[in-house]
């Protein structure tokens, strides 16, 4: 009991002391932080996603205050971040450009069957590196969902063998980008009216043959937009979004249905 | 004379013989994760020799004068810890109070020491070797030294890994800990070096 109570009090005793000198020191010795990067941080939304390209929204906040980083880099904060940011520094903010990932895949397990069993770790990166992954097509979604496992937001969701990603919560931090093995996943503005919901670059008949929703490259999209923003480039077609009004021919004619129209603005997923 | 002699062999044999990062695996997770570049790695491992003599200091009187004359050598752990925790927050104010350029420089690295195994091992293992008052400083210094060193190898050799074409699998984390053991069986060429050296 005796040796109980002296290892206590020496432990607590020594606990105090360095309590005591921690709590004098912080008192005596406190140094003004800069105010404005505790306003800043504020702003932000805290989600610590990385998306501006620093080590989080405290990091962010230090390279803001210090004038090192441009006001418009949070995406999940958007607009209004931006805005409030401007306000703090006294500086005009271009707008955000509001960006939210899709899976450029389509390829559903009826759409898309299998050329072989895998049986194995589930994570597209150990299935990416077996031949290529077990599906027909070489270049679709793996379906394991290592972009579900790294989202922040839970904003991804494994349906029919494909990742789909629900344009209502995702906060465009482009996680999944970065994560995905067969590099399907891009950023597109949250204004876009259309999307390519297909990677493969195999010419159309290997294309048809390996999945029913594959962009056969047909040219019928780039042919029908009066803007001129879908180009097909190696057997796919491709968006410009910056030329693209939102007219949606494109989506219209496009025989296998991989160019869709969408609305990202409102709710719905992809 | 002897005194000198001993306290050499003493840095000489923590810097290269019982390297702690190469031969007792002690703070690896600074070892992986700041070896990146160079300069972190330099600044790293000045803020480590910087925190162990430090933390050396006050745990040598603590363990000899307080832990040991109340019979409570067992609790050697507990209030090393303890103690190197505050010491670092400590030193971290004070730092930025009145060395602020130094603060920046180690700053990051400051709160990442708080509860790195390297240190608390070092002050432990004086201890075990029941090192004196200065014996202890220069095995702290040693190993410090040693861990510097490691660190600056090391990124060095980060650096050739990034320029060079790797396989796939072995991309990231595991090439770097291959590498790490390249480097670390190495230093077991200089074991017996320094018993040899001042027999």
């Amino acid at each position: 009991m005796n040796e109980i109570l002296t290892c206590l009090l020496v432990v607590g005793l020594i606990g105090l002391i360095a309590g005591i000198l921690l709590v004098l020191a912080s008192h005596f010795m406190m140094v003004r932080e800069d105010e404005t990067v505790g306003r800043l941080r504020e702003c932000l939304p805290g989600a610590n996603c990385g998306a501006c390209g620093f080590t989080g929204c405290d990091g962010y906040a230090r390279a803001l205050g210090e004038g090192k980083a441009e006001p418009n880099l949070c995406i999940p904060g958007g607009n209004e971040t931006a805005r409030q940011i401007g306000e703090i520094l006294g500086l005009q903010v271009e707008a955000v450009e509001a960006k939210i990932a899709v899976v450029h895949c389509n390829g559903t397990c009826t759409a898309s069957p299998a050329r072989a069993q895998y049986d194995g770790m589930e994570s597209c990166r150990a299935v990416a590196m077996l031949f290529g992954g077990p599906g027909a097509c070489r270049y679709g979604c793996l379906g394991c969902g290592d972009c579900a496992a790294v989202c922040p937001t839970g904003a991804i969701c494994m349906a029919d063998g494909v990742a789909r990603i629900d344009s209502r919560i995702c906060i465009g931090c482009k996680k999944c980008v970065e994560t995905c093995p067969k590099e399907i996943i891009s950023l597109v503005p949250r204004s876009g009216k259309s999307v390519v919901l297909c990677s493969s670059r195999d010419p159309g008949a290997a294309a048809r043959k390996a999945c029913a929703n594959a962009c056969i490259g047909c040219r019928k999209c780039e042919r029908s937009c009066p803007e001129g923003a879908v180009s097909v480039a190696g057997n796919l077609a491709v968006i410009d979004y910056a030329r693209c009004s939102g007219c949606g021919l494109c989506a219209e004619g496009c025989p296998t249905g991989c160019l869709k129209a969408a609305d990202f603005s409102l709710a719905g997923a992809v | 004379m002897d005194g000198f002699k001993n306290i050499i062999m003493i840095i000489m044999s923590s810097v290269l013989v019982n390297n702690y990062v190469l031969s007792r695996f002690l703070g690896i997770c600074p070892f992986l994760g700041v070896s990146k570049k160079l300069n972190q790695a330099a600044g790293m491992g000045v803020a480590v020799i910087f925190v162990m003599l430090m933390a050396t200091a006050v745990t040598w009187p603590i363990q000899i004068y307080v832990l040991d004359r109340a019979g409570l050598g067992y609790m050697q752990t507990i209030v090393f810890i303890l103690v190197i925790a505050a010491l670092v927050q400590f030193t971290e104010i004070t730092l930025k109070k009145f060395l602020p350029a130094l603060h920046k420089s180690l700053g990051v690295y400051l709160p990442l020491i708080t509860t790195n195994c390297a240190v608390l091992g070092v002050t432990i293992n004086n201890m075990t070797d029941g090192y004196g008052f200065f014996e202890s400083m220069a095995s702290s210094l040693g190993c410090g030294l040693g861990f510097m060193l490691a660190m600056v190898l090391f990124s060095g050799i980060r650096s050739k890994i990034q320029e060079s074409e790797i396989p796939t699998p072995f991309r990231g984390l595991p090439v770097t800990l291959i590498a790490a053991s390249f480097v670390s069986l190495a230093f077991f060429g200089f074991a017996g070096v320094v018993d040899h050296l001042f027999a």
